[in-house]
């Protein structure tokens, strides 16, 4: 393919994509997210800000990885301070815990809501407000005219919305841009010391408007994510234990 | 000028009950209480009085005169009861509404008669919705309570009025009684041939207090104008509070709708004037039947936006029932404060405009009830549950740092599960561990981290923390309760998921 048929080919897929949605070309936070490799997987090699992302886990240790990796995004799009809204049933988020990513956790409001109606209805107001670095909900059954909502209200403000999925009981479509899973990996050290190293994780992108779904291992290390190396899956650690 | 109105109830008891038991319309009846042994009346129906019976009788010569008189029992509370209700319902005719035990009230009509197309309008407006409820009155307006009040009880008419001024020329021919006086001294008065005001008007004041007391001349000052009377409001007079009539009962949601904005704009008006914001504001309807209906909000940020104001109420706007109608809409602002400058920012360096930040959380609150909405700030204790407190309020800054120094989880069990562990002796990690029904096998782990009691908050044994992962990768934060002594076994937790 010579250059003038790739010229052709991206103009295309920049067509493609704008009639796909609005997106807020000029964002002061699109392109602050460093994900690593799996940048590639996204259009214009940019996370999707200023749009809503789900996240399926399984079990309460997959939602703790999909915390932190949610963390971990939130946390630079919190550099420049802004702050952000983490909608949840209960009180369960360690703010001190969200410090490692970056993330200061005074400028965090958390709200607790019983119902998962009002959660909904929360979420689609904090969305509505521009400016709000990040909206996180904990909602294990979305449906498609909620997402529908959601994606509305990101389209207008350009907040970027993460909706958490503990245990969903159907996975129905949704308007959401892209799907995750998140699961954890043992965790990584450099030089194979014992203990608990770097936090890692499976990042599964099943789906992604505009882009390639895919899965990478990542490491969250130094306060940025990177590539996990490939050394590390191969010694796995014994405990030298004295039992009696 | 100031114009007042009284309001005074001649069968005030005896209305009230029959208005309470409507199938007493038909019977005679008294209301009695126990006086030095027996049984006194204190108020009577009309039909009764006519019959010959007078309050202060006793029951027993009643019933002489009327065989099957019904007897009630006195409630002393009643009366204050009944004029507390009244004068509520009259702060549709005016803000300022007092209760003049035991059968009278008084409102400062000053600028409100106009509105009903002059004082006898005005009067006769309020007495005929009264007689619909039930209650025969005598009202009257004057410049003084003390003048008002002698107009109703020794005028006979329904409605007295006395030019602003002239208050004099009405008193003169009252008697002394209309004064106010005690009993005593209206006595004298009567001894001496003072029959009316104008025996004794002239007297030199030295004299008249000699021979009456300083009494007298203070209740003919108050009279007369020449000394204050206050009023005490039945609520109080709001610094910040906007009234609006309507000509005809709303009953509609569009049209409590329309009142609503009005006022906020008007009393926003002013806020922004005085450098003010509503911190808290209560909307109250006044129905045709009496009935008050209100709604309530508040903010976390002083706001002097009629559109956000108005937002917050409108999710409350269905608690209002008009049934009949409302007349009257009160919008007040109890809890006012400075507002704060666009350029003074919440938090420093924020890319959210607070405004919009506190408009956010108003709405939630404003619709989900409060208590929902929480932000943390660092405490200086090693303790999990302790390390971070609730924010009193929105802007308030962390008076220490956050500690990074220690690995902690993302998200934290509020109450530690139990948990069981296979863990080698003594100060081993364990091995695997069993939450809820699964078995996970531990194949990375750190510690111990020993967290102790803060003895000067709360005794009890210590905490020896372990991050463990299991074969999976998944990381856990468990911890062991007390220290390892070898005689019985020990109770482990989990309290936290690592990411």
């Amino acid at each position: 393919m010579d250059g003038v048929q790739k010229d052709i080919v991206a103009r295309l897929q920049q067509d493609i994509l704008r009639l796909q949605g609005p997106r807020p070309a000029n964002d002061p936070l699109a392109g602050k997210v460093e994900l690593g490799p799996v940048l590639d997987a996204f259009p214009q090699q940019v996370f999707p800000t200023g749009a809503v992302h789900e996240y399926i886990s399984g079990s309460p240790a997959a939602t703790a990885a999909s915390s932190g990796f949610i963390a971990g995004i939130l946390g630079s799009l919190m550099q420049n301070g802004g702050c952000c809204v983490w909608i949840s049933q209960e009180k369960i988020i360690f703010p001190p815990g969200l410090k490692a990513f970056g993330i200061e956790p005074e400028r965090v409001l958390f709200i607790h809501l019983k119902k998962e109606k009002d959660i909904c209805w929360a979420m689609e107001a904090a969305l509505q407000v521009e400016g709000l670095a990040g909206v996180v909900s904990e909602l294990p059954d979305l449906n498609f005219t909620v997402s529908r909502r959601l994606q509305l209200a990101v389209e207008k403000s350009g907040v970027t919305g993460f909706v958490l999925r503990q245990q969903p009981r159907k996975l129905h479509p949704t308007a959401c841009v892209g799907r995750w899973q998140i699961s954890s990996l043992a965790s990584y050290y450099p030089d194979g010391m014992p203990g608990i190293g770097f936090p890692c994780w499976n990042v599964e992108l099943q789906k992604i408007r505009g882009g390639k779904p895919g899965s990478w291992q990542l490491v969250w290390m130094d306060g940025h994510f990177h590539a996990l190396p490939d050394t590390s899956l191969i010694s796995s650690q014994t405990l030298l234990r004295k039992i009696g | 000028m100031k114009r007042l109105m009284a309001i005074w109830f001649p069968h005030l008891l005896a209305d009230g009950m029959l208005r309470r038991r409507p199938h007493l319309k038909d019977t005679l009846f008294v209301v009695a209480a126990p006086d030095h042994g027996r049984m006194r009346i204190t108020a009577a129906c009309l039909a009764a009085q006519k019959q010959g019976i007078s309050i202060g009788m006793a029951v027993a010569d009643a019933r002489a005169l009327v065989a099957n008189i019904q007897v009630l029992d006195d409630e002393p509370q009643l009366p204050l009861q009944l004029l507390t209700g009244l004068g509520h319902w009259c702060i549709r005719y005016t803000p300022v509404a007092a209760t003049d035990l035991p059968d009278g009230l008084f409102l400062d009509i000053s600028g409100c008669a106009h509105l009903w197309g002059g004082e006898e309008k005005y009067a006769a407006d309020i007495q005929n919705r009264l007689k619909g409820f039930g209650y025969t009155t005598r009202i009257a307006i004057a410049g003084t309570i003390g003048a008002a009040w002698a107009l109703t009880r020794y005028v006979k008419q329904p409605i007295a009025v006395a030019p602003s001024g002239e208050e004099r020329a009405a008193l003169l021919p009252l008697p002394p009684a209309a004064l106010r006086l005690e009993l005593v001294t209206v006595e004298r008065l009567q001894k001496l041939g003072l029959y009316t005001i104008s025996h004794f008007i002239n007297m030199g004041r030295s004299i008249l207090r000699r021979r009456f007391g300083i009494g007298l001349l203070d209740r003919m000052d108050q009279a007369f104008g020449w000394k204050d009377e206050p009023l005490i409001p039945l609520q109080p007079i709001e610094p910040f509070r906007e009234r609006l009539p309507c000509l005809e009962p709303i009953v509609t949601r569009s049209g409590i709708e329309i009142a609503l904005q009005q006022l906020l704009n008007t009393l926003c008006e002013r806020l922004v004037k005085e450098g003010k914001g509503i911190r808290k504001a209560v909307f109250k309807a006044y129905r045709i039947d009496g009935e008050v209906q209100q709604i309530e909000i508040g903010t976390h940020l002083p706001s002097q936006q009629p559109i956000h104001l108005f937002k917050l109420f409108e999710l409350k706007i269905d608690q209002i029932k008009p049934a009949l109608g409302i007349e009257l809409f009160v919008l007040e602002a109890p809890n006012v404060e400075i507002a704060r400058s666009s350029q003074e920012a919440l938090w420093h360096n924020s890319t959210v405009n607070d405004t919009r930040l506190a408009q956010l959380l108003d709405q939630l609150t404003g619709k989900l009830g409060k208590g929902i909405v929480y932000r943390y700030l660092p405490e200086e204790h090693y303790w999990p549950e302790r390390s971070f407190r609730e924010a009193k309020e929105l802007g308030e800054q962390p008076a220490t740092t956050w500690r990074k120094d220690r690995p902690r989880p993302v998200r934290l069990l509020s109450i530690p599960e139990p948990v069981e562990v296979a863990a080698p002796i003594p100060d081993y990690p364990p091995m695997h561990f069993r939450y809820k029904g699964k078995l996970h096998t531990i194949k990375k782990a750190d510690g111990p981290e020993r967290i102790e009691q803060e003895w000067w908050i709360q005794e009890g044994e210590h905490r020896d923390y372990y991050i463990v992962e299991d074969e999976i990768g998944e990381r856990y934060w468990l911890f062991r309760l007390g220290h390892y002594t070898g005689d019985k076994p020990h109770q482990w937790y989990l309290h936290g998921f690592f990411p």
